[in-house]
């Protein structure tokens, strides 16, 4: 009977409240799916470096025939004792604990995969074999130490440039962290909203059922009672929100992310997985359940009381 | 059932007050009578009998319990037991004659079998049997306020509380509502009403406690609205 009675008292504020009912849910659902998205790039972020951190190697380009940028290429291509000179250093006391493994590649291998890579392009037109060196590519026992090898290596005769694919990395999370923040900002403006909204939807709810609620506390109805359809009409609308946000992370990662993020970043991204949305709908249902809750708190205690 | 000792009640600070060393006694099963000016203190005392206003000085006692050192939780257990009805119905427009009734067993958490058995009985007890799916909208003044009192009356309360319950209507139907009002109190349940109903108090021939300004000033077993002269 209570049960029953309790339903049909949200089911009525529903329908006497709908469209502050409606304006929750859609609050509350662009916050939480602002909120899921800023989680769902947390787990992309952590996943592209587990994947690929441990992959991270340093490649020192050595000086072309025709260096594009002379830099440390004035004197031309590198001589072979310059290569010792580099490969030496590498194998030496200094950076030996550092360095797992290298190999050289001769300038024409380069030259084929850069044609391989741009072929048919504007890219490949003018270029030629004697614009490119020879490069090392060291991998790194500890891939965090990449600079140790590069300050080490980078300034010596000969050489062009030391880099470390952690730049390329470093770029895209710096982007990716400040998308993060963005939708964070989103998130946080939106949740405040939600929690007025509610606030004020539950007050208008007493309001409007202040007969109702008077007749109970005079028949002695337990503020409980009293105040569980108030607090579950904010907590169904929030969680309703909450489902409506889980489904649109889960449907964009699903048909719209996934395909699109695979022709534009194959080589770093991989897919965005659908499953993480599934992953973080825990944590916007009980993102919801807070919102509702703080609400109630605030507005319940004064407009409901014995 | 009822006892008040010297109790005093002031709204705000410095106000004059609303009760002010007002010593009653009204005993299991009584009709009394409240009666006196507006503003003479008479919706206070019901007021606080229930527990809805702290009062400021003296000691009361409701049903045993000292209502001054009364906890908050205990508040909607101690009310159930006491019913209370207004000059102005205070029912719900959307529900029909039975569901209000019903709704004051619902929201205690009565079990529907409860519900099914105990509101035709108290609308039979306010001769309102057969309006039962009327929608107060539907009901005369008069009617209106039966439900209001079935309402007040159908978790079997101690005491039920009036006040001006025939503000509002024509001496005949006045008459009707004091009938239904003498008949749960043949039933053993208290009544305490307010009111300025004269022809109704002199009738009934009921103990009249007379306020003025918050004071008692006159308390009679058996009396009229306007003292014996």
């Amino acid at each position: 009977m209570r049960l029953r009675f309790v339903l049909a008292e949200i089911a009525h504020g529903f329908r006497r409240n709908a469209s502050m009912i409606s304006a929750v849910i859609l609050v509350t659902f662009v916050s939480l799916t602002a909120v899921g998205a800023a989680l769902m790039l947390q787990i992309q972020v952590e996943r592209i470096k587990g994947d690929w951190y441990d992959k991270i190697e340093v490649s020192i380009y050595m000086c072309p025939a025709d260096a594009v940028d002379q830099g440390n290429c004035a004197a031309g291509a590198v001589s072979d004792d310059q290569l010792q000179a580099v490969e030496d250093r590498l194998e030496s006391e200094v950076l030996a604990p550092y360095v797992e493994a290298f190999f050289y590649q001769d300038a024409e291998s380069v030259f084929e995969e850069y044609q391989e890579r741009f072929g048919g392009s504007y890219m490949t037109n003018e270029v030629s074999v004697e614009m490119f060196g020879p490069v090392i590519h060291v991998q790194l026992i500890d891939p965090d130490n990449f600079k140790v090898v590069t300050d080490a290596v980078g300034s010596m005769p000969g050489v062009w440039q030391a880099v470390d694919q952690s730049d390329l990395f470093d770029r895209l999370f710096d982007l990716l962290s400040k998308v993060r923040l963005a939708a964070l900002a989103v998130a946080a403006v939106l949740g405040l909203a939600a929690i007025l909204l509610i606030t004020t939807t539950i007050r208008l709810s007493a309001l409007s059922r202040q007969r109702e609620t008077g007749i109970m506390r005079l028949v002695g109805a337990s503020n409980l009672f009293i105040q569980l359809p108030f607090m579950l009409e904010g907590a169904v609308a929030a969680l309703t929100g909450s489902v409506l946000a889980v489904g649109t992370l889960w449907g964009v990662a699903q048909f719209w992310l996934a395909g699109w993020v695979e022709q534009n970043f194959v080589v770093v991204m991989g897919s965005i997985n659908p499953a993480d949305a599934i992953m973080v709908a825990p944590w916007l249902v009980i993102a919801a359940v807070v919102l509702a809750g703080v609400s109630s708190a605030l507005t319940l205690r004064r407009f409901t009381r014995v | 059932m009822i006892t008040f000792q010297n109790v005093t009640k002031i709204y705000a600070r410095g106000a004059r007050p609303a009760l002010d060393a007002v010593s009653l006694e009204i005993p299991r099963g009584q009709f009394c009578f409240l009666v006196g000016a507006s503003g003479s203190g008479k919706s206070t005392l019901l007021s606080l009998v229930l527990r809805e206003e702290h009062i400021t000085s003296g000691q009361a006692f409701v049903l045993g319990q000292d209502i001054a050192k009364m906890p908050q939780r205990r508040i909607p257990r101690f009310r159930r037991q006491i019913g209370s009805v207004f000059q102005d119905f205070r029912l719900l427009e959307r529900k029909t004659v039975f569901q209000n009734v019903a709704f004051a067993m619902q929201v205690i958490g009565r079990p529907r079998h409860a519900i099914m058995r105990t509101v035709p009985d108290v609308l039979d007890l306010v001769g309102l049997a057969g309006k039962e799916k009327r929608t107060p909208h539907e009901l005369s003044g008069g009617e209106q306020q039966r439900v209001a009192i079935a309402r007040a009356v159908v978790n079997r309360p101690q005491i039920l509380l009036a006040d001006e319950p025939t503000g509002n209507l024509d001496p005949r139907t006045s008459e009707g509502i004091m009938a239904v009002l003498e008949r749960v109190n043949q039933t053993g349940t208290t009544v305490v009403m307010a009111t300025h109903d004269v022809g109704l108090v002199d009738q009934a021939q009921q103990r009249v406690v007379e306020l003025v300004e918050g004071r008692v000033v006159r308390d009679e077993a058996s009396g009229y609205y306007g003292g014996e002269g």
